[in-house]
């Protein structure tokens, strides 16, 4: 086992490397950090010298890959590319635009964002193989068949729509909970609850459909129909059988995600006003601080990497039948 | 004559037009083909999906011949042409680009929605709602207003009813010719829904939306059908110029992804070994970045391009649309990982039965073998999930307008809509209908969509296929 998840390990790093390039080659070759600078001083009517100025302040005043300047390791190591890029690898996202240590602020906003997906995540699996056992149960009729039409709306209606609806409703007419922000200790709960929910219902429609599918899948198989058979009853074969079974690969779909959710929920985050990742990265996409995009999508691969090893370690651990490679 | 304007989006679209109806005509003429299909037009529900579809891609495709109108002319000059880029579409609706208001107005409304200080003719200044420029400037008495709305509506719909028979006719007519049978019989089956496919659902979609068109269409040209937005431009046109963009996003994504997605995965499932490493590694490391701030990253850097080129596009028109073809670009090269994976799966089982065994024995090309064995057996997982990615696209181009990553700002889009209208639910009193107009017209595309792309998949995907 040991050997198997080290094995995984060492499969992610040419992974890495190469996000690190792409990302690399999107933020520095496409544009020169001249382009860039010219971007934040404004396109027309900039001098060299405030360039340079802006650059030097970046750290952006060096050469992309090869230093010719530098001696011995330095000609490498005193690079853009190094500085940049590599220092990634160790965690050291650097300095924001404005000054601010990324790596600091990350950990900060970790907390808050983890408030919103976990609660999600949780009831979220539970309300739809809930719902979604019950359509399966109802198989064939009315309940079935409205079901999924109901599911397939559900799923048409843009995500902003379930927040800027439930933000007018509760918030605004009804006065239940504020519309944005977060607070701390028994405080917290005010807040959390509106974005977690519209969160839960936004996901139902694709959610309920995926794991009737799932469900009416295993219902097919031969041992469902022996277990009929055997004279049990249909609840006990739905919960007994089918559950344990369509577990496998909801199981595995829910580990993928579980690293992603200190990402946050990117829009839910940025209209509740909650200090998370998500809410973080989209301010620094609009007032186009790439330091903070770049350290984002390196973080972001690097959960997602975290995620597929301990999806095909899941995967080895509740199915029997998989073995080792 | 106007002179035509060639955007790069347009010519794709047209590109996309001709090969659909050429694969939907060389499709007719296979069995194993005509089979699901016959199937899909028998489904009612994706029947009536198809109906929505046609309409909101006779809007999108109306808006994709763009041209610019001649100037008066004046004689011993040349000819002059407009600067601004205009459609079918601007011309179909004529008075509703033009009749522009000075700020927000509700729907249907004569006055407008805030008070303003009005100075009258003695020199006393009131506050008042003043009458719109345009909006209801017929009436001159407004307490007449919702009379006249409900007499325009009736008068609308018993003439879109007249159209609605006529039309019925003609197609019954038509039907008749091609079941060669009487006219009464056919018309008895499709009132009793009994003909193969679903006509009566058809028909009666059609017929309802039609009356529906027709009934709103003199409220339309007389007030604003859906108000006015912050600078007083009519939401109806705004909703109605922006379905091209949704569905620029939807199919052109899927046209530029769905290359890469077939060539790779059957290239991965059939050739095994480095190409199935290096390919899975490919798109490893591409799903492995957030596939927002990819999108994000590469959208900024086109804005750094652009905007340091400036001079490379020559009006705005074109830039938006460089910006949204590019767009489409980015969210195609992420897009077709998923679809890759399925064929890679599919693949990989279909070479290992017996027919592709015996070719290989038989020492059939490698090609052939591909083109004749594997790529008919993974068509339903290719059409599936291009018409499934669809509905997504549309939905996911309201998120990045929002983010700041989507079309350019100048464009019309329903993410665009949302995210100016998002800051007037905080106004008192509360301006709600751009931001439900955008998510109406986006709900009905998607929905259709994503119904129609069921009834595809039940008709094609065979393990659905009972009894």
């Amino acid at each position: 086992m040991t050997a198997y998840i080290l094995r995984r390990i060492l499969y992610a790093v040419p992974i890495l490397i190469s996000v690190n390039l792409l990302t690399f080659t999107l933020f520095f070759v496409v544009n020169t950090p001249e382009d860039m600078a010219r971007l934040h001083l404004g396109v027309k009517r900039v001098t060299p010298e405030a360039i340079a100025k802006w650059k030097q302040s970046h750290g952006y005043d060096q050469p992309l890959f090869f230093n010719g300047e530098a001696t011995g390791t330095k000609k490498f190591t005193r690079t853009i590319f190094f500085e940049k890029s590599v220092s990634l690898f160790l965690f050291d996202f650097g300095r924001a635009d404005d000054g601010r240590n990324i790596g600091r602020d990350i950990r900060q906003r970790m907390g808050p964002s983890l408030a919103i997906a976990v609660p999600a995540l949780i009831f979220g699996l539970f309300i739809n193989i809930t719902v979604a056992m019950t359509i399966a149960f109802f198989r064939a009729t009315y309940i079935d068949y409205w079901g999924v039409i109901a599911s397939v709306a559900a799923m048409s209606v843009s995500a902003l729509f379930y927040i800027i609806g439930g933000q007018f409703l509760f918030s605004k007419l009804l006065r239940l909970v504020p519309i944005s922000g977060f607070g701390e200790g028994a405080n917290l709960i005010k807040f959390l609850i509106l974005p977690v929910a519209i969160g839960l219902l936004a996901d139902m429609g694709s959610g309920v459909r995926w794991y009737r599918t799932l469900f009416l899948e295993e219902m097919g198989k031969d041992y469902v129909r022996t277990a009929r058979a055997k004279g049990l009853s249909e609840p006990r074969v739905l919960f007994r059988h089918v559950l344990r079974n369509a577990a496998i690969p909801i199981l595995t779909g829910v580990v993928v995600l579980l690293p992603l959710l200190f990402l946050g929920a990117l829009i839910t985050e940025s209209f509740f006003g909650i200090p998370g990742l998500g809410s973080y990265t989209i301010d620094a996409i609009n007032s186009q601080d790439f330091g903070i995009v770049r350290s984002m999508v390196f973080l972001g691969s690097c959960l997602y990497i975290v995620g597929l090893i301990c999806t095909d370690i899941a995967y080895v651990r509740v199915d029997p039948r998989v073995r080792l490679r | 004559m106007p002179k035509p304007v060639l955007l790069w989006t347009d010519v794709l679209i047209y590109c996309l037009l001709v090969s659909s109806v050429l694969a939907l005509f060389s499709a007719l003429k296979k069995e194993h083909l005509r089979l699901p299909l016959r199937q899909v037009t028998g489904c009612p529900t994706a029947m009536a999906a198809l109906v929505v579809l046609f309409f909101y891609l006779l809007v999108g495709l109306s808006d994709s011949f763009h041209f610019r109108l001649k100037l008066d002319e004046r004689p011993g000059q040349q000819i002059q042409y407009a600067p601004e880029v205009l459609s079918l579409l601007d011309i179909f609706v004529g008075p509703l680009r033009t009749r522009v208001e000075t700020t927000y107005s509700a729907p249907l409304a004569i006055e407008a929605y805030t008070k303003e200080t009005v100075e009258d003719k003695t020199g006393r200044r009131s506050r008042v709602y003043p009458r719109l420029l345009y909006g209801g400037s017929h009436l001159k008495d407004p307490n007449l207003r919702l009379s006249d709305i409900y007499g325009k509506a009736v008068k609308g719909s018993a003439f879109g009813l007249v159209v609605v028979t006529f039309l019925a006719t003609i197609g019954v007519f038509l039907l008749s010719r091609v079941h060669k049978t009487v006219w009464r019989i056919t018309a008895g089956r499709v009132l009793r829904g009994q003909c193969h496919a679903a006509w009566r659902t058809t028909f009666i979609t059609a017929g309802v939306l039609i009356i529906i068109f027709f009934a709103l269409a003199p409220l339309a040209t007389h007030y604003h059908l859906l108000g006015t937005d912050k600078v007083g431009q009519d939401v109806l046109y705004l909703s109605l110029k922006a379905v091209r963009t949704g569905l620029v996003i939807a199919t052109l994504t899927t046209l530029i992804m769905l290359p890469f997605a077939v060539l790779l995965g059957i290239s991965a499932g059939y050739f095994k070994g480095r190409i199935d490493d290096l390919i899975q590694y490919l798109y490893t490391t591409l799903s492995a970045v957030p596939g927002v701030l990819l999108i994000a990253a590469a959208v900024l850097m086109l804005q750094i391009y652009m905007d340091i080129h400036a001079d490379d596009f020559s009006s705005i028109a074109q830039r938006a649309d460089i910006r949204l073809f590019f767009l489409c670009v980015i969210l195609g090269s992420t897009g077709w990982i998923g679809l890759c994976r399925l064929l890679r799966g599919e693949t990989l089982k279909i070479t290992e039965l017996e027919y592709v065994q015996a070719a290989r024995a038989l020492g059939v090309s490698q090609w052939k073998i591909i083109t004749r064995h594997v790529l008919p057996n993974v068509t339903h997982i290719i059409l599936i999930s291009a018409v499934l990615d669809c509905s997504g696209l549309v939905l996911s181009e309201a998120v990045l307008s929002y983010v700041g990553v989507g079309v350019d700002p100048s464009m019309i889009s329903w993410g665009n809509m949302i995210n100016s209208a998002r800051l007037e639910m905080a106004h008192e009193p509360i301006i709600w209908w751009s931001l439900l107009a955008a998510f109406m017209m986006m709900f009905g595309l998607v929905l259709s969509a994503n119904i129609f792309a069921d009834g595809v998949r039940d008709a094609l995907d065979p393990h659905l296929q009972r009894g």
